[in-house]
């Protein structure tokens, strides 16, 4: 790793002061970016910590019915805070990766980088979540803009995630057994207006809404509704660990799947 | 150079280090402290595994500085001052839950993590706790019955299982 500059500001307006640089780059738990920085794919001049802003950190249930999840929140603290709120969500926390990297991997760290693979987008996506900065709201369906794509700004940070609370939902995830990443996932979330499906590690372009299955599921929420569709009509990711047309297989088996767990 | 100081198994220690150090350098080339193992440093295999607040971190994937004021503990901080072992580490002993032990420190990490998070799991949830910890000896079945073990339950039926 070649070397950089540290800092570990205390407050939102530090960490924005701080990363008012090219040379910046934003630190969540680093269980991504210090493997890139490691094998020289990405060379800041200075990191900014964002783990040391406590108006950061933590699960917070709002007035109106939502839970707003701080950018620096730990998937561990998800895992452990969020289930008495939004069960699915927290769910999907305490199987990324593994302990160690729920321990120190954030939510914001996570949706910044919008790994195509990655857990959280598809909860994000599928929740109809909003993502907080420090200048504005951005709504899921404007976030994400394709692999390792977001509608961030420079320097702009994740202060939390804000999500609205479904009647159910459930995230089934297909594992690629070394990694543990996502080879499919797929969150389904109904609301009371109609159903939402994110899938993750399956779309060329990243995480995407299987809107041909929320139209169905939205009429009749049951398993038989999905088996009845054609599998997703989008561009899938085909690599040595799956071809494309099993990976669109699989997403119509794993929301399935979620259909029938959904609590 | 910018310096940092962390609680190590109870004594302060405090070095000056480069911003890419890491929590798994500091320990091993400054503190001398090589218990914590370095296997992939790709974060993929846990040999370098070390509690952090109490907390399984990976020390290959940490800065050093951004754990400032931390409270560590490694693998030379879980047998008692006068050399007994940790229960877990017993259980090792006991259990033969090694063999060449390069991943063995990270093992005994995880699986001090987990009871204390766990105190009874299943085999099931000890299996999968283990997802960040490789090890290419033992097959892992020794590691688990040897956490069985620790945990104060019986281990008989899992031999039976795999046999």
């Amino acid at each position: 790793m070649y070397d950089f500059d540290f800092a570990k500001p205390a407050t939102i307006a530090e960490a924005r002061a701080a990363l008012n640089s090219d040379e910046a780059q934003a630190l969540g738990g680093g269980q991504t970016l210090l493997p890139t920085m490691k094998q020289r794919l990405a060379a800041p001049g200075l990191l900014v910590s964002l783990t040391g802003i406590a108006e950061m950190k933590g699960v917070r249930p709002t007035a109106d019915g939502q839970l707003v999840i701080g950018g620096a929140t730990t998937h561990a603290m998800v895992a452990a805070e969020a289930a008495a709120h939004y069960p699915a969500l927290a769910d999907l926390a305490r199987r990324i990766g593994d302990p160690a990297v729920r321990n120190r991997g954030t939510i914001g760290g996570s949706l910044a980088n919008n790994d195509p693979s990655a857990c959280y987008p598809a909860a994000v996506l599928a929740s109809g979540a909003t993502i907080v900065t420090d200048s504005r709201e951005i709504a899921a369906d404007d976030f994400f803009d394709g692999m390792f794509g977001t509608a961030l700004e420079d320097g702009e940070i994740i202060t939390g995630v804000r999500f609205p609370l479904p009647r159910e939902a459930d995230y089934q995830k297909f594992v690629q057994p070394a990694s543990r990443f996502a080879l499919v996932g797929v969150f389904v979330a109904r609301f009371s207006d109609g159903v939402r499906v994110a899938v993750t590690g399956a779309g060329a372009q990243g995480v995407f809404r299987w809107t041909e299955a929320e139209a169905a599921l939205s009429a009749d929420f049951s398993r038989d509704a999905v088996a009845a569709l054609a599998v997703p009509d989008v561009e899938m990711i085909s690599d040595m660990h799956a071809a494309g047309d099993y990976r669109a297989h699989l997403v119509r088996v794993m929301t399935g799947r979620a259909v029938a767990a959904a609590r | 150079m910018p310096q940092v100081t962390l609680s190590v198994n109870g004594t302060q220690m405090t070095a000056e280090v480069e911003g890419r150090t890491l929590l798994v350098e500091l320990l091993r080339d400054r503190f001398r402290l090589t218990g914590t193992h370095i296997g992939c440093d790709t974060s993929q295999c846990g040999a370098c595994a070390v509690h952090v607040d109490g907390a399984l971190v990976k020390a290959c994937t940490a800065l050093a500085l951004d754990l400032d004021g931390a409270d560590v503990t490694t693998i030379e901080g879980m047998a008692g001052a006068d050399g007994t072992l940790s229960p877990v580490q017993q259980a090792f002993q006991d259990h033969h839950g090694l063999q060449c032990g390069f991943c063995t420190p990270g093992m005994v990490m995880a699986a001090a993590a987990l009871l204390s998070e766990n105190p009874k799991p299943t085999e099931a949830e000890i299996r999968e706790y283990l997802e960040g910890n490789i090890c290419r000896c033992t097959g892992y079945h020794n590691i688990v019955k040897a956490i069985l073990a620790a945990s104060g339950q019986p281990v008989d039926d899992l031999a039976a299982s795999v046999a």
